[in-house]
């Protein structure tokens, strides 16, 4: 049987406020999820028990990593609203940001890729079954290469919540998952964008896999009135800060 | 480091429709005569066959160069598929969906200078990548590598494919241990 939503708010906070006496007591902050996060039914049987191993190996192969380049994406990539002969029902956007590294060092000319529900919360696969229509004229999927300041842009439309069986009555906030490359192979992030004031947010276990609140907000999108076009879109920001050492970092020691 | 990172979540069961792309695990092509072939199965803490992993490789070319070269998608620019690299300039990097098996199947060649192809594993329920290292073993001396001689022998076991017969080796992941098997290593950068 599923458990309720009730019972998994209840475990989250158990998580929540046992991760903040950490901190109080001098623990260090975390960043990312936690692997092991059981309010996340589906984490359970696949993260690992054992301890992460550090190859202390300043030659390591995964300090460096695989480039892309004008050949691997098409124009068209970018604008999710142009892959089908009409136009996609739902609410236009754009959306847009910088890729930097920890550093703050722009990440230039790597591949962005996204995928994402359409308005009505539906993924174009087969997988998922849901009464919710499939829009003939959006799939889903973008890809671009960042430019020399590490900025990405892709217009699309907002994808709905959807439904999903970690519990009972459970619905996923509305997201657009991404998939980023750094310079390094260390540094490749997939995540996913939310955007501001969702009101489920606060009841998604893997949002709040993250247990630190402050690293939470950072996969929030902000509405940017500068950027929206009239009469045609809405502009959302979201920049990223890709994790993880890579070849010049170990270069220079630090 | 000063600015705080974006946190990962999972991939989810919906890649599909994006990520993967034809040709995604053919690093080499299957008439390369030195054209090696690694598979194997990506496995939960129940013994299961994990059927929504996606696994990422990188490694160096035959030559030793990490500089790789970008063409893993190269596009028909008439209709937008992707056409697969040319296999002139060898790109490192291979990106391959498991099948409802839980199977996985790559095509390359032998990296030069390192005895290993880098792993990075994605999955739903899996909130960040996991990565791990394929070694070969005929060219792996396990006393000498900096990570496979910390690990004892248990643990080493599980970055060694197993050659199964010429040119063919097999290499299994196991996201957690079940209680049989050995849980892969998993590595981690700082």
């Amino acid at each position: 049987m599923l458990p309720t939503q009730e019972a998994i708010n209840e475990e989250i906070a158990e998580i929540h406020r046992t991760y903040a006496k950490s901190v109080a007591e001098g623990a260090p902050r975390r960043d990312h999820p936690l692997l092991d996060f059981p309010p996340y039914r589906g984490s359970v049987l696949r993260h690992p028990k054992q301890r992460l191993v550090v190859p202390r190996d300043p030659e390591a192969v995964e300090l460096t990593g695989p480039v892309f380049g004008e050949t691997d994406v098409t124009e068209l990539d970018s604008d999710l609203t142009r892959q089908h002969p009409g136009e996609p029902i739902g609410e236009r956007i754009i959306v847009t940001g910088r890729i930097v590294d920890r550093n703050g060092r722009p990440v230039r000319g790597q591949l962005v890729e996204i995928w994402q529900a359409n308005a009505a919360g539906r993924y174009a696969h087969q997988w998922e079954q849901h009464p919710a229509p499939l829009d003939p004229n959006f799939t889903g999927y973008g890809r671009c290469l960042t430019d020399d300041d590490g900025r990405y842009t892709f217009i699309t439309i907002k994808p709905g919540p959807y439904p999903w069986r970690n519990n009972t009555n459970a619905w996923r906030p509305a997201h657009i998952h991404f998939s980023i490359f750094g310079t390094a192979f260390t540094q490749r992030l997939v995540t996913q964008m939310y955007f501001p004031g969702d009101p489920l947010l606060p009841f998604d276990p893997i949002y709040q896999s993250i247990p630190d609140e402050d690293a939470r907000r950072r996969l929030i999108a902000t509405y940017d009135h500068d950027l929206s076009r009239p009469e045609w879109a809405l502009g959302f920001r979201w920049d990223i800060v890709l994790d993880g050492p890579d070849a010049t970092y170990m270069e220079e020691g630090r | 480091m000063t600015l705080p990172p974006t946190p990962s979540q999972t991939i989810g069961p919906y890649f599909g429709l994006a990520l993967p792309f034809t040709g995604g695990g053919d690093i080499a092509p299957p008439w390369h005569p030195d054209a090696i072939t690694v598979h194997g199965c990506v496995y939960d803490g129940a013994g299961d066959p994990v059927k929504d992993a996606l696994l990422e490789f990188w490694q160096p070319a035959p030559d030793g160069s990490r500089a790789g070269a970008p063409g893993s998608l190269r596009r028909d620019p008439v209709t937008g598929e992707v056409i697969g690299r040319n296999h002139l300039k060898f790109t490192g990097f291979g990106r391959v969906p498991v099948d409802e098996d839980g199977h996985y199947l790559l095509r390359t060649l032998p990296p030069g200078g390192v005895p290993y192809i880098s792993v990075c594993v994605f999955a739903r329920g899996l909130l960040r990548q996991l990565y791990t290292r394929v070694y070969l073993p005929d060219r792996t001396d396990p006393e000498a590598d900096p990570l496979l001689s910390s690990l004892p022998p248990e643990r080493r076991a599980t970055l060694l494919a197993i050659p199964e017969r010429e040119r063919v080796f097999r290499f299994d992941i196991r996201l957690q241990g079940d209680g049989t098997h050995e849980e892969t290593v998993f590595l981690a950068f700082e």
